[in-house]
């Protein structure tokens, strides 16, 4: 039996291999499978599950980080919070203390090692959370206001937002720096999504270390997969990594695609192969509990 | 010296693809991928390796279970959840802490508070940057260590290094291949860039993206020129792109068909203009020469 709150996150090392294509429509086949299932978008710089699952939007949460803040009456001008500061973001000349938000991590070290107790936190505005339901679906997703920089706090708080009882389905950022460890970092599972090229090939070798050192388990889905070469099956063999699933290149879902439209609501043909997918990662899941 | 960056919003939309083709068109200039997450533009150009670097881009923290009193204060004063308790590694009763490097964020905030002086602050190496030989000029790449932090500041380094060699070799060109979103590695790729080229697809997801990065680009205030590639996938989705770009004053300076080739020519390790005669590189043809014109304003 499913354990109904595990959490499955779809990343790619590659921008635009369909992450946001395989995770909306995975979500939809849970929930159609009679599970509750739950889409968070933490891909907070550009989230696009919402152009495709339509959410309805209960709620919206403005999202702060505490950053210092100086009161000049009590700095003795020791300098000790800039010395601590590994970032920059807090500078002292003697009496005169400048704060650069967008450089500071909130670590608290400035407040803490401030011997005058002349910093105090303030709340600083990096984005939203928003939270609902696309019909079966539970629905949130993380916007990161335009021109701030604090994407891994904003997907943290994203991922608070889901739900104890339903199966989660995570939408993470591309690449394999620090957003996307945030947004995958305590998955039950992680889908690697790559497209048959030297390109996809070469970002899924990355994206394969990285879920490798976070030792969590996983496999790859190939989309457009006859759309290029055989290299990536050959890669995924020799390391003996499981291929979940194969979606052949379509215009029909490129099309439908750019209008906005969900793959399992134009062809329904493919609804087989994301129930696949979501019962091939269970038991993978239960096996590993076994073991 | 003129600094052109290839940004996207939304990844997969051919950033790389448009950056060797406009490296082959421009026959000579500085290339710099900062794209350091997921770097692909040497797949294309092969660049010889001449010189290799170290990026350090902090510290991280390292708790010495000998002289760890097991205390927890650190585990208390870490706001990154970095620091756990252990059980001691030989065996006897007690526990100690020890930090996880990959949660770390190297703040110190832990070192300066241990009463015991028990924990070690090194600069970390985060990854390896290059500077090479291509076919098509200098080319200053790098890559990120798996699961590593900091990638704004490489950005920024690969940038200063790149402009310092058109300087000494003379190029009056530097091409950017940037990353996709619109966060720290792509803030540090535009600021201070003569001309920025979002290449975008007609889809809804491209122009959400589109309108987020056209957004951020407008605050550090920049020249924005737009591409639409595979434009004939969706012609009614262009055709907003349009409007778009001409209601926010961008021009848009090419679009290109949705073509194979762009796969096909990856696979042989070309770019488009070497890989032949294909719509789509008659397309970059076309825009390459209006964007020298906007290189030259």
């Amino acid at each position: 039996m499913t354990k109904k709150n595990i959490k499955i996150a779809v990343a790619s090392g590659k921008g635009g291999t369909g992450k946001t294509t395989i995770s909306t429509n995975l979500a939809r086949a849970i929930a159609k499978n009679r599970m509750a299932a739950q889409y968070l978008d933490c891909d907070v710089e550009e989230p696009n599950g919402h152009i495709f699952l339509k959410p309805e939007i209960q709620k919206s949460k403005a999202i702060t980080i505490d950053v210092p803040e100086v009161d000049s009456n009590k700095c003795s001008g020791c300098g000790k919070c800039s010395d601590i500061c590994q970032y920059n973001a807090i500078v002292s000349l003697k009496k005169i203390v400048m704060t650069f938000d967008q450089l500071c991590h909130s670590c608290g070290g400035c407040k803490l090692v401030c011997p005058t107790s002349a910093i105090t936190d303030k709340a600083k505005e990096i984005g939203f959370v928003d939270i609902g339901v696309a019909k079966e679906i539970g629905f949130a997703q993380g916007r990161l206001n335009i021109g701030d920089i604090h994407t891994p706090p904003l997907i943290k708080q994203v991922k608070k937002a889901a739900s104890s009882d339903s199966v989660i389905v995570i939408d993470a950022p591309p690449g394999t720096s620090c957003p996307v460890i945030e947004a995958i970092k305590d998955s039950d599972f992680v889908v690697l999504v790559t497209e048959p090229t030297p390109f996809g090939l070469n970002d899924l070798k990355l994206a394969v270390g990285m879920v490798r050192q976070l030792q969590l388990p996983f496999a790859v889905v190939i989309n457009r997969s006859d759309a290029g070469d055989n290299e990536i099956l050959r890669y995924c063999s020799k390391e003996k990594i499981d291929v979940a699933l194969e979606i052949r290149d379509d215009i029909k879902i490129a099309k439908a695609y750019s209008r906005g439209e969900m793959i399992v609501d134009v062809l329904p043909n493919y609804e087989d192969g994301f129930t696949d997918l979501f019962d091939y990662i269970d038991k993978n899941i239960q096996l590993q509990e076994k073991s | 010296m003129k600094e052109l960056v290839v940004i996207s919003g939304k990844g997969g939309t051919g950033k790389t693809s448009i950056v060797a083709s406009l490296a082959t068109l421009a026959g000579k200039s500085v290339l710099a991928d900062c794209d350091v997450d997921a770097a692909d533009l040497h797949l294309v150009l092969e660049p010889t390796i001449k010189r290799r670097e170290d990026f350090i881009g902090g510290k991280q923290a390292f708790i010495i279970e000998n002289n760890c009193i097991g205390c927890g204060k650190c585990e208390k004063i870490c706001k990154f959840d970095a620091i756990e308790e252990k059980a001691l590694s030989n065996g006897s009763n007690g526990s100690v802490y020890k930090v996880d490097p990959i949660s770390c964020e190297g703040c110190g905030v832990c070192v300066e508070f241990c009463p015991n002086q028990a924990i070690e602050f090194n600069e970390v190496v985060n990854g390896e940057w290059f500077v090479s030989d291509t076919r098509y000029g200098t080319m200053v790449h790098a890559t990120l260590g798996i699961a590593q932090e900091n990638s704004g500041k490489l950005v920024s380094l690969i940038r200063r290094e790149a402009k310092d060699i058109a300087k000494r070799e003379n190029q009056d060109l530097i091409i950017v291949d940037g990353s996709p979103g619109i966060g720290c590695p792509v803030i540090a790729s535009i600021t201070g860039a003569d001309v920025v080229l979002v290449v975008t697809e007609p889809t809804l997801s491209g122009l959400h993206d589109l309108d987020r990065v056209v957004k951020l680009a407008a605050g550090f205030d920049l020249s924005v020129v737009v591409a639409i590639n595979k434009y004939d996938l969706n012609p009614n989705m262009s055709e907003k792109i349009e409007a778009y770009a001409s209601q926010n004053d961008i021009e848009v300076i090419g679009k290109i068909h949705y073509d194979k080739a762009f796969t096909n020519a990856q696979i042989k390790k070309e770019s488009l203009i070497e890989y032949g005669d294909s719509p789509s590189s008659e397309d970059i043809k076309e825009m390459w020469k209006r964007l020298s014109k906007e290189l030259d304003r």
